[in-house]
Parts: C-alpha cells; structure tokens; sequence
C-alpha cells in the first residue's frame, strides 16, 4: 500500500508541495512491524488464545489530521462489577517501528472500561485493540487509519 | 481520431457561431437583450420559505470568466453521474442546448466564442441585486441566505486586508449564517475577530480545540422564516488541518464527525425545528454519502467541490444543492413546509449574467472604496495571453501550466509542483494578464515559492498520495482539490488503481528519459503547509516570467495521460 519506500512519518514529511524537509525526515531505513508482528506480540500475552470480535469501541480518525498526535478512544461494553469487568486492552499498531502502543488496565472501581489518549503514527496502518476480560475471554477489534500528506482541498 | 463526442463538441461550437453571426456585430448585445434579468429571476414561488445559497465566492467582487472543468471524474458510485459529467454529457443529463448562456455557464467546451457572447459572470453587485429582488418579492421575512464558505480568499483585497473585505461585503449582502475553509487560512486570532465581525453566524459543529474537545464555534442556529423553524448546522472543511497548513491553527481540530452531525439534527427535531439544513463544506461526493448515513436532514447545501447544478440531487429524502463557484450563481430553494415536513420543494440555480444584470449601486460603491486603494496595483498589465487561461480540471489547467513554466524558468528548477486549486479565474485570448488576474490564481497566506531536491521515489510518492485523495472510492477518503500539476514531467494514471499504483510511467519531458527513482532533482513548488517555508511570493514568480515574455501562449498539455475512467 504505502510504496516501496522507506519509512517515515509522512504527515510530517511531504506535503504535495510541501517537500522542503523531505530530505532530511527521511529515515535511513527504519523497519516497521506489520500484521504478523501485531499477533506475534499478542500471542506473547495470550498464547494463541481464541478472540472474539465486538464488545470494544474503537474511536479513531478515519484520517489523521497530524500522524504525531492521532486521538483515539477505547470503550469496552462491561457491567463492571466484581463478577465481571474489563482486566485490559491493549492497543497495536501494524505500521509503526514497534507494534505495541499502550495497554490500559481497568478494575471494578474503574466503573467504565473507557479511556482516551493520543499516539504517534507512522503511516497508514490498522490499529487493533485487545480486551482480556475477568473471566479470562479476549474481545478484538480493528480499524484503518489513513495518515496522509495532504492534497490541496482548494 | 474524433469521437463522437467530438464531433458533437463542434456541432456545438458551429452553433454558437452560427448564433454569434446570424445576430452580426451586435451579436454580443442582442445576446444579452434575449436574456434579461426577469428570465434569471423568473420563478413560481412556492411553500412558505426560500432558502438562497451563495458559496465559494473567492473574495470575488467583480465580474470574472470562471471556466467550468472538462475533465471531472467520478469514482466508486459517483462515476458517471451528477456533477461527474462535463461538456456534452452534462447538456444532455440536464437537456441543456450547445451555444446557450446555459452552456456558457455549465459547460467548458466552446468556452471562448460562449464567453464572448455571453460576457462575464459574477460581481457582488450583481448577486446583490438578485438577492435583493428575491427578497423583495418573496417578502424578506421569508427569506434565508446562506454562505458555504471560501468567502474571505481568494483576490488581492482579500488577501491585503486580511479578509475584511468580504466580511464587509457579506454583512451588506445580509448573510444569516455561513460556514467556512480557506477562511481559517488566515490564522485562529483573524478568523474569531472577524467572525465577531461578521453579521452572519459562523456555524461550524465539526471545529474543536484539541485540548478539551470543546466547540469552538456555534455548530447550529435556528431562524425563523415564513412562520417555519429552520434550523442550520454548519460543517466547515473537515480535512482543513491537512489541505491547509496545520500551524496557523494549531489549537483546532476538524474532522467530520458524522455522529455529531446526526447529534445536532435530533437535537434541533427536539428543540421543534420544521426544517434541518447541513450548511456544508464538506464537498458534493461526501455529502452525498452522509445524506445516506445521517437521518433527518431536509436540505444540504453543498460546497468546495464547486459543482453547479442546475438541478437538485435527491438521496433518500435529503436534498442536495451545488451551487457552483465565484460568484457565477445563487441558488433558489422554495420549500413547502407541513407538519415538520417539506411537503414540497421548487429549485433554480440563477446564473448570474453580469451584462444582463443590472448592478446593486450601493454594494458597486462598497466594491469601488474596497478597490480603490489597490486599483493601480490591479490594474497593471503584466503581459497578454494568446491562449484561454483556466485553472480548472482534474489534471491539467492552462492557467496553471503558466504557474508551472514561471517557476521552471524563474527558479530554474526541472519540475515544478503547483497546487490543484480550484479557484481562480479564466482569461480569454487576447486578455490582458493583470497583477489582479494573478492574484486571483495565487492570493494566499502561505505564498512562498520554494526550490529544493527530490528523489524521483519521492515525487512518485507524492503523486500517489495526491490521487489518494481525489480518486479513492469511498468519498470519506477524498480530500477534494484537482490533482497536483507537474511541471517538467509526463506520467500515466490509473484512476481506478489503488494507492500506490496508480501513477507510472513518470518521464522527465526536456529529455524524454523515466525518471530515475534514486536520483535527486530540482523541483519549485509553493502553497507549502509548512511552516517556515522559504522563497519569494509566488505571484512575483509568475509576474516576472509574464513580464519577460509579455505574450504567453500555452499549448495543449499532453504529459498525463489518464486511464481507468
């Protein structure tokens, strides 16, 4: 999808005709994880363990507006009870040097499995959430992220 | 080879001779007497409440010849239909004749012998006075009159005084609301002082600090017209932060939160509104995909892509208007409102003839004192073109391989990169290039024209990207703006690829060779979003180079060759 090219943070880079710190942005060949890495370190966790799709709410841009600071929310549907709560989610993403992004952890006392923050993308790429539940059953959800360098909207 | 719709091009064009002759050397002005302002007025009205909708103006107050683009592809759903079609395929879906004023207006095949018929289009004194025999025949108090946005730039006033101008000019013309774009162009300090400024409500839902999410501006106003509600909810550009640079408001967000839009539209059904209006600059294609995602709006009033169309299109119950650019048109929606319903609907694009029109002479004198002070800078002429000069299409425009071969020579460059813009006007041949014909094709906040080194890998990516944004199917994902124009390099594109590969075939013109994707080369380009971005105002590039060739003829642009349409 995103060329041969090596990586680099595109937003910040090149602009259509934008390009005067092209040269020098450009990193000499940084590598970048890919979908394999993002269930390899998924696996580090859970071993392999079945993971049913839903229950999280994955909020992100469709498209970035800046790749350095993307916003996204995560909302996993739980009563949150003793009996039953979210243990964590773990956020990937398959395009960026390192596949792991963050992990949040909740407890009952947390009373919703909601959180929000802001992280650095590289290039277009799938964010995937993970939740673990208290009874030990794992939620997955993904969404494309597109990060772009523009295109004069005139 | 000529295709059958070049052949029906030339039957046109032989019909407007025809026309043009058959009338002698009056032609031009018994083409104006055949159409009067009562034709462009004329209307059955309907229901309790019009709606008038002017957008994109680009800041301009004069009349203007504003080409209209041969080549505007659709992709996905919107391949083949309305506003994707030009020329003769547009005249046949709206069963408009060749060699009509409506012709003129619409369509860009004939555009020189049509424009020297029909003369030009626009002028604010003009839309003042159509906007002012509406009101007056409607009764004002039945009356709404909404502005897409891309008002405030787009000429030299506009641009010296920092958008004041417009904000003078729209509060004369009595805007209820607006939405916005370019406007943000001028900084977040400039736009909320002028936005205080301006009379009409600066409705954006989608604009929030980025710090605490909260809005920045109203999202939604309700009005009164005709004993109905009618509420309007704003959507500025979505993807301003990305098109446009990011440092001049970097405490904004936008994006186009769809969710919020439908929050809004329930909101105002609870509040009783008889009437919800998306006041939208989110560009036609999007808009026609959020008509089918988003429940419960009556009327979107349609932006930035510049489309006119002399008819409304329908999704669902939603009604979709493009009201076409610079000025050249006002659209008029009557709407019959019962039980929180619109029952019914009548619709016109009026085509704001400038010589059929006579002028509002009170918005002609706030034009000349705007003018003034900038009228022997304006006036000045640079050079003439012998060529049509226009900007608009999705590949190529004349005006901007003028921009492109000033920036190869003046900054001795070998590609140049010039933004697909889609404002600006057209000059016929034989026109005088003034420092205002320039201006209206590069007046913008971020001006400079830089030289740098690029890798052939690196101006591919960049052509990639570009394309992403204008032909990836689904219209969330287009950015709007024509493809960036190259000069110095030839290419071929697949529209229907996916990103990555659609463009190939990239070939260096002066020496015919591929580019070479290790190797660097010299490329000029301006608009850069980012800051800090060094080199002299792009309106001197082209100046200079106007000024030491005096007569410019461009010829036909041949480098890009196009596929998968």
């Amino acid at each position: 999808m995103a060329g041969p090219v090596v990586y680099r943070t595109r937003r910040n880079v090149l602009h259509m005709a934008a390009l005067a710190a092209a040269a020098s942005v450009i990193a000499p060949s940084l590598s970048k994880a890919d979908s394999k890495a993002v269930e390899a370190e998924i696996k580090k966790l859970y071993d392999g363990k079945a993971m049913a799709e839903g229950r999280i709410k994955l909020d992100v841009p469709q498209i970035a507006e800046n790749g350095l600071v993307v916003p996204i929310t995560v909302d996993v549907e739980s009563p949150m009870t003793e009996q039953n709560f979210v243990k964590a989610v773990h956020v990937y993403a398959d395009g960026n040097p390192l596949p792991g992004v963050l992990t949040f952890r909740f407890s009952p006392l947390s009373g919703r499995a909601s959180a929000s923050t802001r992280m650095r993308l590289a290039q277009t790429q799938n964010i995937v959430a993970v939740a673990e539940m208290s009874d030990g059953s794992l939620f997955t959800t993904k969404a494309e992220v597109k990060v772009t360098i523009g295109g004069c909207g005139g | 080879m000529i295709s059958r719709r070049h052949f029906l091009h030339a039957t046109a064009a032989a019909h407007a001779l025809a026309v043009a002759s058959g009338l002698g050397p009056l032609g031009r002005a018994a083409a104006q007497q055949r159409l009067s302002e009562q034709d462009i007025l004329r209307f059955e009205p309907l229901g309790q409440v019009t709606i008038l909708h002017v957008t994109d103006i680009h800041a301009q107050l004069v009349p203007l010849y504003f080409r209209e683009p041969s080549i505007n592809l659709g992709v996905g759903p919107a391949k083949g239909k309305p506003p994707h079609l030009t020329d003769q395929a547009f005249r046949d879906f709206f069963k408009i004749a060749g060699g009509t004023a409506e012709a003129h207006a619409l369509t860009a095949d004939d555009f020189t012998a049509l424009a020297r018929n029909y003369g030009r289009m626009g002028g604010m004194d003009r839309v003042s006075r159509l906007i002012a025999a509406v009101r007056a025949e409607r009764g004002a108090d039945k009356v709404l009159l909404l502005d897409g946005g891309d008002t405030w730039q787009g000429s030299w006033t506009a641009l010296q005084t920092r958008g004041d101008d417009m904000v003078q000019v729209m509060n004369a013309l009595g805007v209820d609301a607006m939405t916005s774009h370019w406007e943000f162009t001028y900084g977040e300090d400039r736009v909320k002082e002028l936005a205080e400024k301006s009379k009409a409500a600066f409705l954006a839902q989608n604009v929030r600090d980025n710090e605490w999410q909260e809005a920045v501006f109203e999202p939604r106003k309700t009005f009164e017209k005709g004993g109905a509600k009618i509420a309007v909810i704003g959507q500025a550009f979505p993807r301003t932060a990305i098109a446009n640079p990011r440092w001049m408001i970097p405490k904004w967000e936008f994006g186009l939160r769809e969710e919020d839009i439908q929050k809004q539209v329930d909101e105002a059904r609870a509040e009783g509104a008889d009437v919800v209006i998306l006041l939208s600059h989110n560009g036609f294609d999007v808009d026609a995909k959020l008509a089918t995602r988003v429940n419960g709006i009556d009327v979107i009033l349609t932006a930035h892509t510049h489309d006119a169309l002399p008819g409304v299109v329908t999704a669902g119950k939603t009604i979709l208007v493009a009201s076409g650019s610079h000025g050249k048109f006002v659209s008029r929606l009557d709407l019959d409102i019962r039980d929180k319903k619109v029952a019914g609907y009548r619709y016109k694009l009026l085509p704001v003839f400038s010589d059929a029109i006579t002028p509002d002479p009170s918005m002609a004198g706030l034009i000349d004192t705007i003018r003034k002070p900038f009228a022997a800078e304006l006036a000045q002429e640079i050079g003439r073109t012998e060529s049509l000069l226009f900007r608009r299409g999705n590949f190529n425009g004349t005006f901007d391989d003028l921009i492109a071969q000033a920036m190869l020579a003046e900054r001795d460059a070998e590609i140049a990169l010039t933004p697909g813009f889609r404002w600006g006007g057209t000059l016929l041949p034989g026109d005088p290039i003034t420092f205002d014909a320039i201006a209206n094709a590069t007046a913008i906040t971020y001006p400079a024209c830089y030289r740098m080194e690029m890798t052939g890998a690196q101006l591919k990516d960049v052509l990639e990207d570009v394309a992403d944004n204008i032909f990836h199917p689904d219209p969330y994902f287009q950015g709007g703006g024509d493809m960036v124009r190259v000069g110095g390099v030839g290419y071929a594109i697949d529209v229907s690829a996916p990103m990555g590969r659609r463009i190939s075939d990239l070939t260096l013109l002066k020496t015919g060779r591929p580019l070479e994707a290790s190797r660097a080369y010299t490329v000029a380009g301006w608009a850069s979003v980012n800051q800090g971005t060094q080199g002299p105002p792009i309106w001197d590039v082209v100046k200079a180079h106007v000024a030491r060739h005096k007569t410019i003829r461009i010829e036909p642009n041949a480098a890009v060759k196009v596929t998968g349409a």
